[in-house]
């Protein structure tokens, strides 16, 4: 969450890009009203940004012409948009009910220790985020998280030692 | 005839068939029939005749729910049908099999219902994480759009559907059908008043329906094969097949499609093989999260909404989480609180105040500070969060596991009490 409040925070709106503003307006056309492209242009603006900053928000607030408090309201209320910045790879770590009963607490003990950071936290080099995340519907190969769009099931801390390396490789995610 | 038809086309080592495959194999057969001049009165005739329950969780009888929707030309004509993809109940992972093990099945399903209510625009909500499901959809739908399944004049029918993948942004809340629409316009996702119910008054204010990928995807064999054919599938009073999962330290975790009506022990001793060596049954939650607890004693009640509602459960979402005898009951409880705290909406007071609360008891308790009082106080909040204290259901939902769980493993609660610790750490 943001620490400061929008209107306090002086910041002005960015330019959006040329590649935001289109497929924002592509949204446009599948939903009847802007309040409902609101949250698609959050998605939209992270997914070309990494996350939203005051910056960003203020302007899809300024392209909608939608009160930017309202629109704060919505950027904090779902938790995949993300309104600090996150690392090049975001960890969804599943705590719920299944990866617990397989584990899972073990296995984010060691996540801690190996990137030394715990959940919300970015590790110094900038590589991962690590977010608790709700069931993520792969219970039957719990314990499971995601990196970036990759799935990764059946969870041990050797596999998480390959996953940390093979992406600090580069060879997954952006 | 087909006995498994929500799976039958399903093999999860490889892609999911493509439309000729799909065609080949029966499918879009109903779309077909439609075409031939099945009316949408028809249609939702059959859908009542089946029985069909919704599998989302709460299990309402779908033919019953769509006739709800105002029809005639005084009424609104846009209506919307609405798929809840939003699986996110702990413990449950039934829709994803079926929307990344045969998308088509879904897309056919969606075109019965909307015709069936008249509406000529679907959205699939679908979770922003499931973007294998996300991908496969988009294909398959653009296959339906390229074959005459979807868009204006479906195969010269007259009638025309839109369908469009939205993927959510996230938060638990969104399965609760009213706070998934208010989500879908773009609004926090908090639960509306009821009445107007959405059948009524829904998405933008029309007429919508709300219905699960699970219950949907009945629909086609429905239609194809016949409700006779639909009754035939099941011994029981309920009709119809369904997913049912087992999670936990069992030897096979999976998802397998049954009939309703089989014993709890045949899905947890045949299909799931039974507890892991060296471990015993403890009790377990038959359809996700927000289900109250059974016991080793309850293995032979069938598989039936009504049967498990006998004992104060629900069969729900079907997939069931097992508890070991190693694994500490008070934890697991205390891990299921601290879900339905972070994910409440945070509207209404005894939810937002209480589940924290509840959540803060089950820490002390892990850390060995655990009192007699504490113990009260979560006796006292399965009331004070029970159905109709609350806005929604979400509270209701976690005092389902918290009442079971006290009853039933009142020992141990008591022992982290008396040894100061938890005692399956020890």
């Amino acid at each position: 969450m943001s620490k400061q409040l929008i209107a306090s925070s002086g910041q002005r709106a960015r330019q959006l890009t040329a590649a935001e503003i289109a497929d924002i307006d592509h949204e446009m056309g599948i939903y009847p009203d802007k309040q409902a492209v609101g949250l698609e242009a959050l998605k939209i603006v992270q997914k070309h940004q990494g996350w939203v900053s005051d910056e960003s928000l203020l302007a899809i607030a300024g392209y909608l012409n939608l009160p930017a408090a309202e629109l704060e309201g919505v950027a904090t209320f779902f938790n995949l948009i993300y309104r600090q910045p996150v690392g090049r790879n975001v960890m969804l770590f599943c705590d719920s009910v299944s990866c617990w009963i397989m584990g899972c607490e073990g296995l984010k003990a060691h996540i801690k220790e190996t990137l030394d950071i715990d959940f919300g936290e970015t590790s110094a080099e900038g590589d991962f985020t690590l977010i608790p995340v709700p069931c993520l519907g792969d219970c039957d190969r719990a314990p499971v998280m995601m990196v970036g769009e990759d799935l990764h099931r059946n969870l041990t801390t050797e596999k998480i030692d390959e996953i940390i390396s093979h992406y600090r490789r580069g060879e997954g995610g952006e | 005839m087909v006995d498994n038809p929500l799976t039958k086309n399903i093999d999860m080592s490889r892609p999911p068939l493509e439309i000729a495959a799909y065609e080949a194999a029966d499918g879009y057969q109903s779309v077909r029939l439609i075409a031939k001049g099945l009316s949408p009165e028809d249609v939702l005739q059959q859908v009542k005749d089946s029985g069909l329950k919704g599998r989302g969780g709460a299990g309402f009888p779908t033919g019953l729910k769509w006739s709800f929707v105002p029809q005639g030309d005084d009424t609104p004509q846009q209506k919307y049908l609405v798929v809840n993809a939003d699986e996110m109940e702990p413990g449950t992972f039934k829709d994803r099999l079926l929307m990344e093990g045969d998308p088509h099945l879904l897309i056919e399903g969606v075109i019965i219902a909307a015709y069936a209510i008249r509406a000529s625009k679907a959205y699939i909500f679908l979770r922003g994480e499931y973007v294998a499901s996300e991908r496969l959809l988009r294909h398959a739908i653009d296959e339906a759009v390229a074959s005459g399944f979807l868009g204006n004049n479906i195969l010269g029918s007259g009638f025309d559907l839109e369908l469009i993948v939205h993927t959510s942004a996230g938060r638990y809340i969104c399965g609760e059908e009213t706070a998934l629409l208010n989500a879908l316009e773009g609004k926090r996702a908090i639960p509306r008043a009821k009445p107007p119910f959405p059948q009524v008054s829904g998405l933008w204010g029309k007429p919508t329906i709300v219905n699960n990928v699970e219950t949907l995807c009945n629909l086609p064999g429905i239609l194809t094969y016949g409700v006779d054919w639909y009754h035939g599938l099941t011994k029981g009073s309920d009709h119809g097949t369904k997913l049912f999962g087992v999670s936990g330290r069992v030897k096979t975790p999976g998802c397998w499609e049954l009939p309703l009506g089989l014993p709890i022990r045949e899905l947890l001793e045949d299909y799931a093989g039974g507890m892991q060596d060296g471990l015993a049954l403890r009790g377990f939650l038959p359809g996700g999260g927000s289900t109250d607890f059974m016991l080793p004693e309850h293995l032979d009640t069938a598989l039936d909404y009504d049967e498990i509602a006998k004992l104060g459960s629900r069969l729900a979402t079907g997939t069931m989480i097992v508890l070991d005898d190693k694994t500490c009951p008070v934890g697991m409880v205390g891990n299921l609180m601290k879900f339905f705290a972070k994910e409440s909406c945070g509207f209404c007071t005894p939810c937002r105040d209480g589940l924290p609360w509840v959540e803060d008891i089950f820490r002390d308790f892990e850390a060995g500070r655990g009192n007699e009082k504490d113990l009260q106080i979560l006796h006292d909040h399965v009331d004070y969060l029970g159905p109709g204290r609350t806005f929604c259901a979400l509270a209701p939902g976690a005092t389902a596991p918290l009442g079971s769980g006290l009853k039933y493993f009142k020992e141990d609660f008591e022992r982290h009490i008396k040894e100061q610790c938890c005692p399956y750490k020890h």
